[in-house]
């Protein structure tokens, strides 16, 4: 490691103290997640992959600089465009391709598919389909951190991360989740990401008095931030201080995370909602070419100087190479026996009779819990 | 909080204490004995619902928990059951043991979401990473002129789907053993209660013991017909079965106690006995667990039977408020009464 690799900038921003190495691994990590979303859209085209399938292309530093700025086993939950949480907090692309192909070494057996992604080690609590169904759950995992510090008396002060898109402020189940988490001083933080669109329906279509989204929450009694989320630096400079603060005082927090998603809602949108100059002018403000910038640049010009044109062609293969990798590893992957997966991991503890068709059985373990058995 | 083995109970069902005894309780004390007796055994487990804390239950069943356990584990929510549901839910993956009471099974409709399509699946779509160790209990059925949407029967439209277990006690005795043993369970379990029972009053034994789930209980016997039921409708057989005896017709009368697993092997036993069947359900007839248990004993019994199977259902009408209409509408002991003379004469 050379000195300038492990360098700090000396500046007032929480991301001038990070280290030029911590800076290229979150490129890396958003370059991973954009990398595999475009193979996930030639597999999905080739049929590999079934079902709904929601392309987190273009939001890409709202997961890493959200999730960067919590503790590693803090909670996370989200919805069912997914793929860039589960990478973004650790999940092996292997299990997160593999899934999506349906075969036994993805990190739900097959089971769950491209919304329902689970890793228990990294602490992501899937996967949601239900636009909202998540925001209960993200409440009650800020309850049971708060119980486990104050009844149980093992724990530590930590923060859940609940994510939802914009379509999900207009569902019933997020102004009940907000209310508990206010009323019961729950540390969870609703953070929308706010791509401005639910589906197909921009979000003056879909949500009242939407100028002013961080009054709703206010009305929880819920501190509110607004985020622009396109740059990753700033996002962990204004988020980093929220989340500690919320975690400190063991209170919730609302974010409107600004961002745009490059895609469809799923690969089967043929986008007649909007323009392409709309789309292309998002495109001028993506996260990993003003990092990449921002690295490359000299720090007479405000940059890093940290980078190299070389150094990220590198990157951009070796990432290239780990995202073929998966998609081999899914491919040749099994799937999952019907006889032992079918009726496994419906319950923990089957008896006999719980169906009239045949009896529930054990299959088998989990791949990311393997070394755990 | 990640506590990756199963935590499977270690439970002795041998133990079972007489049921006669001159312990008289309450059914809302016999509920409320077996929380407070795993409370006490396990921090993990907490009570939340709709007035359970300071106003000491809506319906009395967790009368002084708040005195012993406190407030951060016997819990006040707001009117928000798709919300508090969902809390529990997420509790429970994250390593507590969760009691969500119900003021009726009713009000869980708002919930459905969460109770139908989290608690049940989500160790499935988890590929086996997280169970859901859940309780979820209340009043189920007809309270009395409650008119049609608080008097939901939900063990028709919930037994459909897979990956819960569904309790419903008839008697105090079984309702504690039952509620203890759901506790302790690794998996969600809906355990419905009857506003019509909470003060039924029967011998319950102060000591621990578990019953254990998918084994009915013979009430009665008798070899003329076999009458299955489970949880308020059980105590309409037996007194129907009492009318029939002083008829010369003796019946079998089949507590099922838990519809998920459903103790199959003991109705065919006593269809082998009598071959005649008639299901008592308080729920609506179509797709209910009376059309369940009549398919299973067709599949499993049929060349057993001399009649057509037959089920005692409430009418096929929303609840109606009028007394004398909802008298007519739920099953009752003369219906059942009706129902078996038809089948044996």
């Amino acid at each position: 490691m050379t000195q300038a690799a492990t360098r700090a900038r000396a500046g007032d921003r929480p991301s001038d103290r990070l280290s030029d190495e911590t800076l290229l691994k979150w490129l890396s990590d958003m370059q991973l997640i954009r990398e595999f979303e475009t193979r996930t859209m030639q597999a999905y085209q080739q049929a590999k992959i079934g079902g709904f399938c929601h392309i987190y292309t273009g939001q890409e530093p709202v997961a890493v600089g959200t999730i960067q700025s919590v503790q590693p086993d803090d909670p996370v939950i989200t919805a069912y465009r997914d793929h860039g949480h589960a990478l973004a907090r650790g999940m092996d692309p292997r299990a997160c391709m593999a899934e999506m192909f349906g075969k036994i070494t993805g990190c739900a057996k097959g089971k769950g598919g491209s919304m329902h992604m689970f890793d228990r080690p990294h602490h992501l609590y899937g996967g949601h389909g239900i636009v909202g169904a998540q925001t209960p759950l993200g409440a009650g995992l800020a309850f049971a951190a708060r119980y486990e510090l104050e009844v149980l008396g093992t724990g530590k002060k930590r923060v859940c991360l609940c994510y939802l898109g914009d379509g999900a402020l207009d569902q019933g189940a997020f102004h009940e989740a907000q209310n508990l988490a206010s009323l019961f001083g729950l540390p969870v933080i609703y953070i929308v990401e706010n791509n401005g669109y639910s589906m197909g329906t921009a979000i003056h279509r879909h949500t009242a008095n939407h100028e002013h989204l961080l009054d709703r929450a206010r009305g929880y009694g819920i501190d509110a931030v607004q985020i622009d989320g396109f740059d990753v630096l700033r996002i962990y400079d204004e988020f980093k201080p929220f989340a500690d603060a919320c975690r400190e005082d063991q209170r919730p927090g609302f974010v409107n995370l600004i961002t745009y998603r490059y895609q469809g809602h799923s690969m089967s949108d043929p986008q007649k909602y909007r323009t392409k100059e709309e789309v292309e002018r998002f495109k001028e403000k993506d996260g990993i070419a003003s990092l990449v910038h921002h690295l490359m640049s000299s720090e007479d010009e405000g940059g890093r100087g940290c980078l190299s044109e070389d150094e990220w062609k590198q990157m951009q293969r070796e990432i290239r190479e780990r995202v073929m990798d998966a998609v081999r590893f899914a491919e040749e992957s099994p799937e999952p026996d019907v006889e032992t997966e079918l009726y496994s991991d419906v319950f923990l503890n089957p008896m006999p009779h719980l169906s009239p068709i045949r009896d529930y059985v054990h299959g088998a373990p989990n791949p990311l819990l393997a070394d755990d058995a | 909080m990640i506590q990756y083995a199963v935590d499977l109970p270690e439970i002795d069902f041998s133990y079972a204490p007489p049921r006669e005894g001159e312990r008289v309780i309450q059914f809302r004390e016999a509920l409320r004995e077996a929380m407070s007796e795993e409370m006490r055994r396990d921090e993990r487990i907490f009570l939340m619902g709709e007035e359970v804390a300071e106003y000491n239950g809506a319906y009395k069943v967790s009368q002084g928990m708040l005195d012993e356990f406190g407030p951060k584990r016997i819990i006040d929510t707001p009117i928000s059951e798709n919300g508090f549901a969902g809390l529990g839910i997420a509790a429970a993956m994250a390593g507590l043991r969760p009691i969500v009471e119900f003021m009726s099974w009713s009000f869980s409709l708002v919930a459905a979401d969460q109770i139908l399509n989290n608690a049940p699946k989500m160790l499935y779509m988890s590929g086996g990473q997280w169970g859901c160790p859940i309780v979820f209990r209340g009043n189920d059925g007809a309270g009395g002129q409650l008119g049609s949407t608080h008097s939901w029967c939900v063990e028709g439209l919930y037994s459909n789907v897979p990956g819960m277990k569904m309790v419903i006690p008839s008697n105090p005795y079984d309702a504690k053993g039952l509620l203890k043993t759901a506790i302790r369970d690794p998996d969600p379990v809906f355990f419905l209660e009857s506003e019509r029972m909470l003060g039924d009053r029967a011998h319950v034994p102060p000591e621990e013991y578990y019953i254990p789930f998918g084994q009915a209980r013979l009430a009665r016997e008798g070899d003329a017909c076999t009458l299955v039921s489970f949880g308020r409708p059980v105590n309409f057989c037996l007194e129907a079965g009492e009318a029939l005896s002083g008829q010369g017709i003796e019946v079998d009368v089949l507590d099922m106690r838990t519809i998920r697993p459903l103790d199959i092997d003991a109705i065919v036993r006593s269809v082998q006995k009598t071959n005649r069947i008639v299901v008592v359900d308080q729920c609506w007839p179509f797709a209910s667990v009376a059309s369940e248990v009549m398919a299973q004993i067709c599949e499993h019994a049929f060349d057993w039977l001399d009649a057509p199977p037959v089920r005692v259902n409430t009418d096929d009408v929303p609840t109606p408020y009028a007394k004398n209409l909802e008298a007519a509408y739920l099953p009752n002991p003369e219906k059942i009464i009706r129902a078996v003379t038809h089948l044996v004469g």
